[in-house]
């Protein structure tokens, strides 16, 4: 019993990064547009495979592709956020929710309707070992992807608090109108934040590649669980999606431990509903 | 507006469709069925402003309710849609006060109307007195069976029982819109703290929509059991499901009495129309469907009726 659990506690923590990174990017343009993006789990099933097929087609190494995932994903989120996003930025906040949910359906139904809804799986030769933590079995690929999600996150966090843009982000995210009043291009910035958010969820799926199968649908999980961590963490709080990341992570690992079949989501889709009735702000965001 | 055109279309839905071929029934069938579901949707998410985005769940429990109590227990559907109403109304008001009352407005009650549809497919999935994954088959009923077990041989029976329901659904509608409480619901869908400010017991009404859709979304739900005679968790709990439900009054006008019946008569043969045209590649008309929600979203955010009354409206000078 001890090692099960102990195993669940580093699976959870491993996936945990992956999960984190994916909320990162959900946070990161609910923080400073206030839009809940629907489409980020259809993001993220493109960059796998995107992933799949530079591995498929061309022998590109999926950890390299991140190089050429996440510039290209940051194009096409701005190219979203300008082609169907802007538009509609001054509507009700129900428009903007249909909006994404429309892209989201399309994309993952183009997808779908080009790709075929086969299962597809990208084994790698290498790093095919795992090994012991302990008693828990450790696989070198999800470490990998772990190891990258938090080296992101990071890098993000480095951006956010020291470049320029990041700062400008940092500003309208936290006060939309002062921001506007100092002179910041608050609109440029929208197409910014989308195109990181969608650059990081694409990178994010790139990593998972190897150990996940690529199908259209396999967006949805990582959808609802990006809405969890963000909800838990605090809509639009960096650290909030951090720990909310593991935490789910580590809910969810628990959960395949302990309970039956597929019921491993059902502890967080609890944990969702009581964060939304009781603390909707989260544990470190601001106010609903 | 004169009530004749309105009488044509009546008598037309309801004369015309044995005229027409099984596979066109089939056709009207679904357009009525979803026709009847986006009203149902209407009610809660049209007029009193609260987008569900899990109306699946009302769905299911509908579906479950019924073919359970007529597979396990020979229940006539009849009662099963009763009892799959009531059902469906109880987790309604269940899930809506805790909602409602946790002050749950806008995305937050759209994450959260699907965290319970997610919910409940996951217990179907992992329940095997239900069924499981597996589903429910629904046995072919003997001769004579036919209208106490809601199984006809041939589609149109199916077809005049959707008429009916969704008839049922216009006039509920039609009577809410004039009554006190339709317009308590349109103030809060606008303003409801100005509603709620105004002496409007917001919690109370917004159940009572809750209430009343469920109810009826509950009753499609045993409808599609019988018409398709097999159910299963992603089926009836899907998030597909409460996409189809929603965007038909969606494009048709949310908040208004023939959004939903708008919707449908556009969507329903355009996506089989693109189902027909692109043979075997699936998603195509849902990606369809995404295109135009966009594109409505966008162009028309009060659907085609919105679009039709403003174009009747005299411009300024």
């Amino acid at each position: 019993m001890k090692t099960l659990l102990w195993q669940a506690c580093v699976s959870g923590l491993l996936i945990g990064g992956v999960y984190a990174l994916v909320a990162l990017g959900l946070t990161l343009i609910f923080g400073v547009m206030r839009i809940i993006n629907f489409a980020h789990g259809a993001l993220m099933m493109l960059g796998m495979y995107a992933t799949f097929f530079l591995y498929d087609l061309a022998g590109v190494d999926p950890y390299l592709s991140i190089l050429l995932v996440g510039p290209a994903f940051f194009l096409v989120g701005v190219a979203l956020e300008r082609g169907v996003i802007e538009p509609n930025l001054g509507t009700a906040e129900s428009n903007q929710l249909l909006l994404t949910l429309g892209v989201a359906l399309f994309l993952e139904n183009a997808a779908l309707a080009l790709f075929k809804p086969d299962y597809r799986s990208l084994r790698l030769p290498y790093a095919t070992q795992a090994f012991l933590l302990g008693d828990a079995v450790v696989n070198v690929q999800r470490l990998i992807a772990f190891a990258c999600s938090v080296a992101l996150a990071l890098a993000l966090w480095l951006f956010l608090k020291h470049t320029d843009t990041g700062k400008a982000i940092r500003a309208a995210a936290e006060e939309h109108e002062g921001a506007l009043l100092v002179g910041i291009n608050v609109r440029r910035l929208y197409a910014v934040a989308f195109g990181i958010g969608s650059g990081v969820v694409a990178i994010a799926g790139s990593l998972v590649t190897p150990f996940l199968y690529v199908a259209p649908d396999v967006g949805d999980v990582f959808n609802i669980l990006a809405f969890v961590i963000v909800v838990l963490g605090g809509m639009g709080s960096f650290v909030g999606a951090l720990l909310g990341g593991f935490l789910v992570g580590l809910a969810e690992s628990f959960g395949a431990a302990l309970l039956p079949g597929s019921l491993k989501q059902l502890p967080i889709f609890v944990l969702f509903v009581l964060v939304l009735l009781f603390r909707p702000s989260g544990l470190f965001g601001r106010g609903v | 507006m004169s009530r004749l055109p309105w009488v044509a279309v009546g008598v037309a839905a309801v004369v015309l469709p044995p005229l027409a071929s099984p596979y066109v029934v089939h056709i009207l069938v679904l357009i009525v069925f979803f026709a009847f579901l986006g009203a149902a949707w209407n009610l809660l998410g049209g007029y009193a402003g609260q987008f569900s985005f899990g109306h699946a769940a009302f769905f299911g429990i509908g579906a479950y309710t019924s073919t359970l109590l007529l597979t396990r227990v020979g229940v006539s559907p009849w009662l099963g849609l009763l009892a799959g109403g009531l059902l469906a109304a109880a987790f309604g008001c269940f899930a809506g006060f805790l909602a409602f009352r946790y002050g749950l407005r806008g995305p937050y009650f759209a994450l959260v109307t699907l965290a319970f549809a997610e919910m409940l497919r996951l217990v179907a999935v992992n329940w095997m007195a239900v069924g499981g994954p597996m589903g429910i088959l629904i046995p072919l009923p003997k001769e004579g069976d036919a209208f106490w077990r809601l199984q006809f041989r041939e589609k149109l029976p199916y077809y005049y029982v959707m008429l009916g329901l969704l008839a049922v659904a216009l006039w509920l509608t039609r009577r809410i819109e004039r009554s006190r409480l339709g317009y308590t619901l349109l103030a809060i869908r606008e303003n409801e703290d100005a509603a709620e400010a105004s002496g409007v017991n917001t919690l109370a009404t917004k159940l009572w929509a809750m209430g009343l859709s469920s109810f009826l979304t509950a009753l499609g739900g045993t409808f599609y059991a019988q018409y398709f005679s097999f159910i299963d968790p992603t089926l009836t709990f899907g998030v597909a499901v409460s996409v189809e439900i929603l965007l038909r009054p969606i494009v048709g006008g949310p908040g208004t009495l023939l959004g939903p019946v708008l919707g449908s008569l556009v969507l329903t043969p355009l996506s089989e129309l693109t189902r027909w045209l692109i043979r075997g590649r699936p998603g195509v008309d849902v990606m369809v469907y995404g295109a135009i929600l966009v594109l409505v979203v966008t162009f028309l955010p009060r659907g085609l009726v919105g679009a039709w009354q403003a174009a009747r409206r005299p411009r300024p000078a």
